[in-house]
């Protein structure tokens, strides 16, 4: 039990499922505010965008931190996004349009930032569907080519969200900016970047 | 001094035990979902000064009305915030006395009310309104107020006089919305001068028989019922009759999305978004949205030949 609890891998996992906890209790409470069906919406939404940036952030990290075995949290990571994408998917579906598929169906096709977020959620499902090591061993280099559909399905997202705002578009542009930012530190001049951060930074200690 | 009127009991004074039912059984679907103990909210506390001498109108509804901590709690006030809660959050800080109301530009006798001239001047009517928000959710809220048309008729609009402009408080003082530039400030809107004087139109002074809550923009605001509730211009500062059909803030922001008309209309479309249908606030179901908000027999001939698809 103890090996249990010391494991950090358990840890992230009840993190991530904090989101989902507040939600339950604010629904119990009445704590969901006078439109609970839109604070759910925004909030699954909020934390899939959320999910993916961590998700993205680990390779950067790993890179900076030189700590490799951060690379063991990305598959969790990237899973609950999957996780709040589906919730989100489902309030759509379920509370927003309580399964009128027919209006779900001209949304997806006539409106543009639900046509963006559904083609990010489609993308997502493959990613989902081979995220098991048997998959990435049958899948080989192409699991990789496979895998970096998750830096256009993080820009979908971005997207998504700033076209859904009536006027200010402050938070949908702080997210765009992280998420910019985390895809630039994937290009040669990032990666670079981050290997000129990593000396400054380790200039005091002796290198491992 | 205002003169108490021996009035038969307010609909808006009984707590409508309806609305909290319902409020529960759509808290317990939210409940059974997040699997969580479904539990109602405490009875909603009105804080507010009641205002005398309301009657009651012809203008009913026979729908529920959103509760009070709804209508309070959730709105759209961008000189507060963008947020829906920021209003109730952060309106403590506008200050509705000493306030005035200029009446100006194509009349013949121009007039500055202040605030407690304005509760007196003609007499206050309750009236339940639909208020649909462009977003796609709506409320139904007892109003406090009295038709636009009395002010304006007292100011004598000249023949030039073709169209009406609000203009709200600009403070960033007392309004810390306006420090970003999210709209441009002051905030403005405008009708034609015939929907001007329709009757339906009012300038509300109250909410649920007490003094309009600074949230919902104190101390008065315009309601026009059957457009979008951002036509509803608050905390009304100042009034111009004038010729030319004037730029609202919302269209000066967004002229494709944000039209002069903004009348609530199920076949057209935001660009965005569909209009179809509304969400009213405290229902689980979606209802659909009705022409000019259902008030089409009473305003529809203002709009007779006119392409809506054009003049949104």
């Amino acid at each position: 039990m103890g090996a249990v609890l010391r494991n950090p891998k358990l840890w992230v996992f009840v993190i991530c499922l904090l989101p989902l906890a507040r939600l339950i209790a604010l629904g119990g409470s009445g704590g969901l505010g006078a439109n609970p069906i839109e604070f759910i919406t925004r909030s699954t939404g909020t934390w899939t965008l959320v999910g993916l940036i961590l998700t993205l952030s680990i390779t950067p990290l790993r890179r900076l931190s030189g700590r490799a075995d951060l690379v063991r949290y990305r598959r969790m990571l990237g899973l609950f996004s999957f996780f709040y994408a589906c919730l989100h998917f489902i309030t759509y579906i379920w509370l927003d349009q309580f399964f009128d598929l027919g209006a779900v169906a001209r949304d997806i096709v006539k409106r543009p930032f639900i046509t963006v977020g559904f083609s990010a959620f489609v993308l997502l499902i493959p990613l989902a569907a081979t995220s098991t090591h048997a998959m990435m061993r049958r899948l080989g280099r192409r699991w990789q080519t496979l895998h970096r559909l998750v830096y256009p399905i993080a820009l979908l997202a971005v997207v998504h969200y700033l076209w859904l705002v009536k006027k200010d578009l402050t938070e949908p542009l702080i997210y765009g900016a992280v998420v910019v930012t985390l895809l630039a530190l994937r290009l040669p001049w990032g990666v670079s970047l981050i290997k000129v951060a990593r000396r400054g930074v380790g200039s005091g200690s002796p290198a491992k | 001094m205002l003169i108490r009127q021996p009035e038969p009991l307010l609909p808006s004074e009984i707590t409508p035990p309806e609305i909290y039912r319902e409020r529960r059984r759509f808290m317990q679907g939210i409940g059974a979902l997040a699997a969580g103990t479904a539990l109602g909210t405490p009875d909603d506390a009105h804080a507010g000064l009641k205002l005398d001498g309301v009657r009651a109108s012809v203008y009913k509804l026979d729908e529920a009305r959103t509760p009070f901590r709804e209508v309070t709690t959730y709105n759209n006030f961008y000189e507060f915030g963008t947020g829906k809660g920021d209003p109730a959050e952060n309106a403590g800080s506008l200050r509705t006395r000493p306030w005035t109301l200029a009446i100006e530009g194509e009349v013949r006798k121009p007039k500055t009310w202040d605030i407690d001239a304005l509760l007196k001047l003609a007499p206050l009517e309750e009236r339940v309104y639909r208020m649909r928000c462009v977003e796609g959710w709506s409320m139904v809220i007892p109003w406090v107020g009295f038709s636009l048309a009395e002010l304006l008729r007292r100011a004598e609009p000249t023949s030039k006089a073709r169209y009406v402009e609000f203009v709200s408080l600009n403070d960033p003082k007392q309004m810390p919305g306006q420090r970003s530039r999210v709209l441009d400030w002051p905030y403005v809107e405008g009708l034609r001068l015939d929907e001007a004087m329709h009757p339906l139109t009012l300038m509300a002074m109250g909410l649920y028989g007490e003094v309009l809550p600074n949230q919902n923009g104190a101390p008065i605001r315009l309601v026009v019922p059957w457009k979008y509730g951002f036509k509803s211009a608050k905390s009304i500062v100042k009034i111009r009759l004038v010729e030319k059909q004037p730029v609202s803030s919302w269209t000066k922001a967004n002229p494709e999305e944000y039209g002069f008309y903004s009348n609530v209309n199920p076949q057209v479309d935001h660009p965005r978004w569909s209009q179809a249908k509304e969400r009213r606030i405290g229902e689980f179901f979606k209802r659909d949205t009705l022409m000019f908000n259902g008030y089409a027999s009473q305003v529809a001939r203002l709009y007779r030949g006119m392409d809506l698809k054009k003049y949104y």
